[in-house]
């Protein structure tokens, strides 16, 4: 494993491409907290989850690549997006959006945290290092994996969504214990 | 170099095929209907039989004026039709037309196709939202509701083909299929997957097709009588044709998808391996356009579903079903 320096990490055609990509992944995070209109904000999570299947693809891992884009976009997303339009969903500029600065500033502290603990982390495992060309996962491997090794906390995983279900049917269920209406 | 090459004449090849059948089911589907209704429908674009009809529409609609409401978000207003073409046209990539015709192989084929078309309820959303027309918004937001519903039991009956493959690879899924099921007085014979167990999953695969279409019985959401034309209200001009020509397009591709999963795409029984380069894209044609006929006839001979019975169709009975037809599946597959 030899570092590169940064002249080195120019020359690569696939960081110009991770670049390609980073920006606009960024540039749309930044908007999805920043932009004034809700149904704008929530398209430009759209962007920036994108802009994430497609790292996870330059990673070599299509299948969480292509999870991220069934779950998060075409799952999660919509529902956002349904919930939102069926409430209230005005366009342009929507004044209500805006938090004061007591809101802000602890977002913005917890959000430069979390940036400084990640990025230490991965500089502290990498830095300079030129990562080796490796194999892209196969689904195959990555189901082994899940369901041999890890089999237990996959199923407690699944408990999580048991507890979302049985709380969608608590507050969807009619109340049957006051007087009949 | 030579790789952007191959990927420009890849994408050129893909988008002529697909656009000339969408073309072709459009002129299939005003020809069809017409003499279901015992008319005869187009008739002198082009001189003989009308066969020219689309292109002639097509050019028509391309010199109207792009409108936009004036309150519309026009950005998103732009997008919109963008969105669903891209997710219907990303489908072909995988869909092989012979063992070598294909774009690209991915292992995840089914998943990849899956994932990708989920992103066209963004598109009818996005354009019912930004049209600021509330007939609009409403017809989105039943598209949406609807997609949703039918896309589970369209997930669940693929998994049952995934299950019995034992790969996600739509050439891999082709070629399960030709692998040996019984022998009779010492000939081998294969069947595709509709005629060796998955007779259910077929059926509500494309139940789950025409609703994720929004085509008659399941055409709530642009349904004339009350919402004008739901999220398509506002459109016009090449944004309007973009919509109608994704529509045939992805009409195309479900058949397309169908053919390979259950049909055998390429492959038919007692074909030599050798000629399935050369005869498959035409037998491929063939199965998909069975496929496409069947879904134009049902949209001329049956009524429309009303709202909640469409909705009590998709979850009492589908998806039930189609979970009751991946345990039957993966019984099978470890039993015999």
């Amino acid at each position: 494993m030899e570092a590169v320096s940064l002249a080195d990490w120019f020359k690569e055609v696939a960081n110009w491409a991770f670049m390609v990509i980073a920006f606009p992944t960024l540039f749309a995070a930044w908007r999805t907290v920043s932009s004034n209109n809700i149904v704008r904000a929530v398209l430009y999570l759209v962007i920036s989850l994108a802009g994430t299947a497609a790292m996870f693809l330059m990673l070599g891992a299509a299948f969480v690549a292509w999870t991220v884009v069934l779950v998060y976009i075409g799952a999660v997303i919509i529902l956002f997006l349904i919930g939102i339009m069926i409430t209230r969903a005005p366009l342009g500029v929507d004044s209500d959006l805006s938090h004061g600065r007591d809101v802000m500033l602890p977002a913005a502290l917890l959000s430069i945290v979390l940036f400084a603990v990640t990025a230490w982390a991965v500089w502290d495992a990498f830095g300079m290092i030129m990562i080796q060309p490796f194999e892209p996962t196969s689904t195959a491997d990555l189901a082994n994996v899940l369901f041999d090794r890890f089999v237990i906390p996959f199923e407690v995983v699944s408990f999580v969504l048991l507890a979302a279900l049985i709380g969608g049917i608590t507050l969807a269920r009619r109340d049957n214990t006051g007087a009949k209406r | 170099m030579s790789f952007l090459l191959e990927l420009g004449i890849k994408v050129i090849l893909m988008l002529a095929v697909v656009l000339t059948a969408a073309l072709v089911t459009i002129y299939a589907e005003l020809k069809a209907g017409s003499h279901m209704q015992t008319r005869i429908g187009p008739y002198y674009a082009g001189g003989k039989w009308g066969w020219a009809q689309p292109l002639a529409d097509g050019a028509k609609f391309i010199q109207k004026e792009d409108l936009a409401p004036a309150k519309a978000d026009r950005t998103v207003f732009g997008f919109a039709p963008y969105v669903v073409m891209m997710s219907t046209l990303a489908v072909f990539a995988v869909i092989p037309m012979g063992p070598d015709i294909v774009a690209t192989n991915l292992d995840l084929g089914v998943y990849f196709i899956l994932a990708i078309s989920s992103l066209s309820v963004l598109g009818v959303l996005m354009a019912g939202w930004s049209s600021a027309n509330k007939y609009s918004l409403i017809g989105g937001l039943r598209a949406a509701a609807q997609l949703i519903a039918y896309e589970l039991p369209l997930v669940l009956a693929v998994v049952a083909v995934v299950v019995q493959a034992g790969t996600m690879s739509m050439n891999g899924i082709v070629e399960a299929q030709q692998a040996t099921l019984f022998t009779i007085g010492g000939v081998e014979v294969a069947l595709p997957y509709i005629l060796s167990g998955q007779i259910i999953g077929f059926t509500i695969f494309m139940i789950a097709a025409v609703a994720e279409l929004s085509r008659i019985p399941f055409d709530m959401p642009i349904a004339e009588s009350e919402l004008t034309m739901g999220y398509l209200t506002e459109y016009s001009g090449i944004r309007f044709t973009m919509f109608f020509l994704g529509e045939y397009a992805s009409l195309v591709a479900l058949s397309a998808i169908a053919t390979t999963l259950y049909l055998g795409g390429y492959a038919v029984p007692f074909l030599p391996e050798s000629m399935e380069n050369f005869a498959g894209p035409g037998i491929f044609l063939i199965k998909v356009s069975f496929l496409v006929f069947l879904i134009i006839w049902i949209r001329w001979t049956w009524p429309r579903l009303r709202e909640d019975q469409l909705q009590s169709m998709a979850w009492r009975w589908l998806i039930p079903l189609a979970l009751f037809n991946i345990a039957l599946i993966s019984v099978f597959k470890v039993v015999l």
